[in-house]
């Protein structure tokens, strides 16, 4: 038991593994949150943050999954063949009942021979499916295995979470180290029981806690996480280039970020909530994307996820010079913000399903 | 009950995949399994690139059954860079007024829906502006 990595907390492979192709989803449209205070509150001043990304009508956590994945694939460079796993992660899947990762799986041509069940663990659910792809890999039960983590986020209207709950998420290809645009150095994943937030079967919309949504919850679980990987790895956070937190509002994240020393600078380039809203499942992923986008040979991510119910999974990366060419081989996150069309709460609404068809 | 047709389709539908003549080297969509400009056998399958030009379009505002959600909608008569045409919705045109030349690419949507949420969701081929020129 005293020998590392058996004797750490730290979940290591014992193959290395690594992001060989990553891959964002962001809708085209966008509903500034003035819309929204101005409906519910008869001012447009109020909104956390400027604007949200809103799925189109035929949009959902399948199709969008589909991009993410194409772009991750296009990255990585492989033939979705020799992929083992087709993993989403979401608390917005289609189906109650059907997977959503076989409608993915065939729709990018994988093959027939993967595990493709659906995670479920509120806005963790993600980076949950992450882990079990960096274990199926790391483990050598296969090559390549696809982890999505992506939302058509419900916010019931005119509560505090319809301005932030959003639509998007991202795609990884994690295969092996020697192959990576990123290596996985490391993973360490922190849960307990806590309801701040949950949806009940039936419901369409989530209840949460209020404020109990915060100390107990967010905080507790993306500080204990993200402490005790700094502690077993022996690092600090100036050892890090970005860090990218879970991000249900611009203001989490930076608390969270400066409780374990990281600076404006360091969580910035990974901060896509004041732009594109919170995608719940996707929310750290695609904010990985972003800072991977802009990053070089050498530099450190720290990544942390929350979800509640709760729990936090966090990760230690480090960017190899394969980053440069796999960056070009699909669209940033620059190009899917530069797509944008505005749209009105009434489009909104008829969008996201809000009005009652009778 | 109109599953299983869908599932038959499925693969040509989400991935635009098609087939290639291996006599004549034409590329086939929707696959049919004997070559239309050379008359072969032609069972090889092939993916398009999913990129293409509005060779036509129209506007859909008194739509069929399981798009009426969706309506107004437009569709096209779509000429993919690897010769077939091939009709389908577009979409995430936002402002973009569509143009007969405009450059599109395929992207995999929810194609219908039943009103009463009950049925299996049916997702498929459209196009859409391509978002970056090169790629």
């Amino acid at each position: 038991m005293t020998d590392k990595p058996h004797g750490s907390l730290l979940l290591r492979t014992d193959r290395p593994t690594g992001i060989v192709g990553y891959g964002a989803y962001i809708p085209r449209y966008r509903l500034p949150g003035s819309e929204i205070s101005q409906l519910w509150t008869g001012s447009p001043k109020g909104s956390p943050i400027k604007e949200k990304a809103v799925a189109g009508l035929d949009e959902d956590v399948i199709t969008m999954s589909i991009e993410a994945a194409r772009n991750a694939i296009l990255r990585a460079g492989i033939d979705p063949q020799d992929l083992r796993a087709v993993w989403v992660g979401s608390e917005s899947h289609p189906y109650a009942v059907k997977p959503s990762g076989t409608v993915v799986a065939e729709a990018i041509g994988a093959s027939n021979n993967i595990q493709s069940g659906d995670w479920e663990f509120a806005c963790k659910a993600g980076t949950e499916a992450m882990v079990a792809a960096i274990g199926l890999v790391g483990s050598g039960m296969g090559r390549y295995a696809l982890a999505i983590g992506m939302d058509t986020a419900q916010g019931k209207p005119g509560d505090a979470l319809e301005y932030t709950a959003s639509s998007g998420g991202a795609a990884f290809v994690i295969g092996p180290a020697n192959e990576s645009a990123v290596e996985i150095k490391a993973s360490y994943s922190y849960v307990s029981d806590t309801p701040d937030f949950w949806r009940r079967p039936e419901q369409k919309y989530p209840e949460h806690g209020q404020r109990f949504t915060g100390d107990p919850a967010y905080f507790k679980h993306v500080e204990s996480a993200g402490r005790v990987m700094m502690e077993e790895l022996g690092m600090k956070a100036q050892d890090f280039t970005y860090a990218v937190f879970h991000q249900p509002n611009p203001k989490f994240p930076l608390k969270a970020g400066k409780e374990l020393g990281f600076s404006e600078e360091q969580i910035l380039p990974g901060l896509l909530v004041p732009v594109i809203g919170n995608t719940y499942a996707g929310a750290s992923m695609i904010g990985l994307t972003a800072i991977l986008d802009i990053a070089k040979p050498g530099d450190r991510i720290l990544q942390v996820s929350y979800g509640s119910g709760a729990g936090s999974d966090a990760f230690y990366f480090e960017v190899t010079e394969r980053i440069a060419e796999r960056r070009e081989l699909a669209p940033s996150i620059a190009e899917y913000l530069a797509r944008r069309t505005e749209i009105n709460y009434a489009t909104y609404a008829r969008y996201r399903g809000k009005i009652d068809m009778g | 009950m109109e599953n299983p047709r869908y599932w038959r389709l499925k693969k040509q539908r989400y991935g635009l995949v098609g087939e290639v003549c291996p006599h004549c080297e034409s590329k086939i969509f929707p696959p049919r399994d004997v070559c239309p400009e050379c008359g072969s056998e032609a069972r090889t399958e092939f993916t398009f690139s999913g990129k293409g030009k509005v060779y036509s379009y129209t506007v859909m505002r008194d739509a069929p059954a399981g798009y009426e959600q969706n309506a107004p909608y437009t569709v096209a008569i779509v000429a993919l860079d690897e010769g077939p045409m091939v009709t389908a919705q577009l979409t995430d045109l936002g402002e973009e007024k569509v143009q007969i030349g405009m450059p599109v690419e395929m992207v995999t949507r929810k194609l219908r829906e039943d009103v009463e949420k009950k049925g299996i969701l049916v997702y498929g081929y459209k196009f859409r502006p391509v978002m970056r020129a090169s790629n």
